[in-house]
């Protein structure tokens, strides 16, 4: 089989990116360029803005008091902070994955899964079926809850919780999927399932994770981009970032010399 | 040290002990079937052993108390969602505010509030006055337990919500409302509860009625008349100068009380099933 011969194409791009807490810390004029079908790790120390950043990548911070955020974040070349934009329209097209595995509690695996469909108005019940295997299959979690998807989410192991979080975020048929630390409260089996999901997701979407941990980073992603400071560093392929980075603190982060 | 907080814990006991103690010993003695089936009527029936109750009040309290239920529990509910939801909007801080102080002010002038609103342009007293009068009792207290059990929701389940693409209110209500609910339910009944028991609202609002309607299964004949309650019918016993009335009035207590008691052990029961 033979790759077919494609230019790399932007999915999403920031330019001079600011997210502005009134307090000092926030990130400041970050400009990215996220590839299609690519995963983006952004790494750096703790504090370095890499969360701020990723949130403001599907306007998170709008519910939060005295957040500012200025710059562009284009996705497909449109500004989703752009005047008129409905944040609701622009997070139904960038999903995201959080810390924590969050199923909704009192909901089944089922309802879980399909909770975005179905609160937008879809009724069919055989579609929401159909989602829901297909989420559940690409989220790597079909074979283990096929027989209790009317059991409650609450049932599941961390792990599977968290694969049931990426399963409802994939159900809506996002073109990007943001992942905030998704293994950091997992075991390291659970941790390994979710890294060979990542690898598999790529194939339909734009993974773009914030990680705490440089393995994974240099294990699961195509590019890398290292956070400091509120500041991107140093962007760049990850086999690349990890064995010859230009910038001396990329390389000083990298070789665990400090973060 | 152990010792002063046990002797703390005996005087919060020892008051609830007697009045239960008092109530019963006092009332126990009026309690019988035309307690329950019987209205209460003039004073000479009791004084000449002919058969008389409390079945005006029984019936006046449950009608009116669910019908400001009704009332209060949507708006409460309404206004603890903008409490612990909408922190951003203007109105939260002055709704804070003024709920709390809806929440202290005294119940006498709540009652005065729906007598002026109310029984004064409509002419009339009614339970539907004395409905609206403990509605507004409810409201803060609704309205804050709303909020309370909001905010032990964890925010990560509204974020979730949002990045799936879907809108606020259609978050909360879906996701974030029925993780609060055994909260939400123990601080209606809560509300119930310290509403059934006042009597001072509905003095100047329901009035009271010492006779059944004629038709005394229709709710409307208590709400749209003056009409008996509990709480204000053993205040009017109370103060009356009848021996037979105040042994009624006791009575009238240890319905109250067990009201109250039931309504507070249900709440209890539906919180830890929910759990």
């Amino acid at each position: 089989m033979t790759e077919p011969a494609v230019t790399p194409r932007i999915r999403m791009r920031t330019h001079d990116l600011t997210v502005d807490y009134g307090n000092g810390r926030g990130v400041r004029d970050v400009s990215l360029a996220f590839e299609d079908r690519k995963v983006n790790a952004l790494i750096g120390p703790s504090g370095c803005g890499k969360t701020t950043f990723l949130r403001a990548l599907n306007r998170m911070h709008d519910l939060t008091r005295g957040v500012k955020v200025t710059g562009q974040a284009l996705l497909d070349g449109d500004d989703i902070y752009a005047a008129g934009v409905d944040p609701v329209t622009v997070r139904r097209r960038i999903g995201m994955v959080f810390q924590k595995p969050t199923p909704f509690p009192t909901m089944s695996i089922f309802d879980n899964v399909v909770a975005g469909q179905r609160l937008v108005g879809q009724r069919d019940r055989r579609k929401l079926a159909e989602t829901a295997e297909r989420s559940l299959r690409q989220a790597a979690l079909w074979d283990e809850v096929a027989d209790r998807l009317r059991s409650p989410a609450s049932c599941l192991s961390g792990g599977q919780q968290q694969r049931l979080s990426i399963a409802r975020a994939l159900a809506v048929d996002p073109d990007v999927l943001l992942m905030d630390e998704p293994t950091s409260s997992l075991d390291p089996a659970a941790t390994r399932r979710i890294e060979e999901l990542v690898g598999q997701l790529k194939q339909d979407v734009t993974i773009i994770i914030v990680t705490h941990n440089m393995q994974q980073a240099a294990r699961i992603s195509d590019v890398t981009s290292f956070f400091l400071d509120g500041s991107v560093i140093e962007s760049g392929a990850t086999d690349a970032m990890f064995t010859n980075p230009i910038d001396e603190r990329t390389e000083q982060y990298v070789t665990g010399r400090f973060g | 040290m152990l010792g002063l907080i046990i002797l703390a814990s005996l005087v919060v006991l020892v008051p609830l002990l007697i009045v239960i103690w008092y109530v019963v010993s006092q009332g126990v003695s009026a309690l019988n079937g035309d307690f329950f089936t019987k209205d209460l009527g003039g004073p000479t029936r009791a004084q000449f052993g002919q058969p008389t109750g409390m079945a005006q009040a029984i019936a006046g309290t449950f009608f009116i108390d669910l019908t400001a239920l009704l009332m209060a529990v949507p708006v409460g509910v309404g206004a603890g969602l903008m409490l612990a939801e909408y922190k951003e909007h203007p109105l939260n801080p002055l709704l804070r505010v003024m709920n709390d102080t809806l929440n202290g002010m005294p119940a006498i002038l709540k009652g005065l509030l729906i007598f002026t609103l109310v029984v004064r342009p409509t002419g009339t007293f009614s339970g539907f006055a004395g409905a609206l009068a403990l509605g507004v009792v409810m409201l803060p207290i609704i309205a804050r337990a709303t909020e309370g059990a909001l905010s032990l929701v964890p925010w990560s389940i509204r974020e979730a919500g949002l990045a799936l693409g879907l809108p606020r209110w259609r978050v909360i209500l879906a996701a974030v409302l029925p993780v609060a609910r055994p909260g939400l339910v123990t601080g209606v009944l809560i509300a119930f509860a310290r509403a059934a028991g006042e009597a001072a609202p509905l003095l100047l609002t329901s009035l009271g009625n010492n006779f059944l309607p004629r038709d005394p299964w229709n709710p409307l004949e208590y709400l749209t008349k003056a009409a008996d309650t509990l709480p204000q019918r053993l205040y009017a016993l109370a103060v009356s100068p009848y021996k037979q009335w105040h042994a009624m009035g006791w009575a009238a207590g240890i319905v109250l009380l067990a009201l109250v008691i039931v309504v507070f052990f249900v709440g209890r029961l539906l919180t830890r099933k929910a759990h």
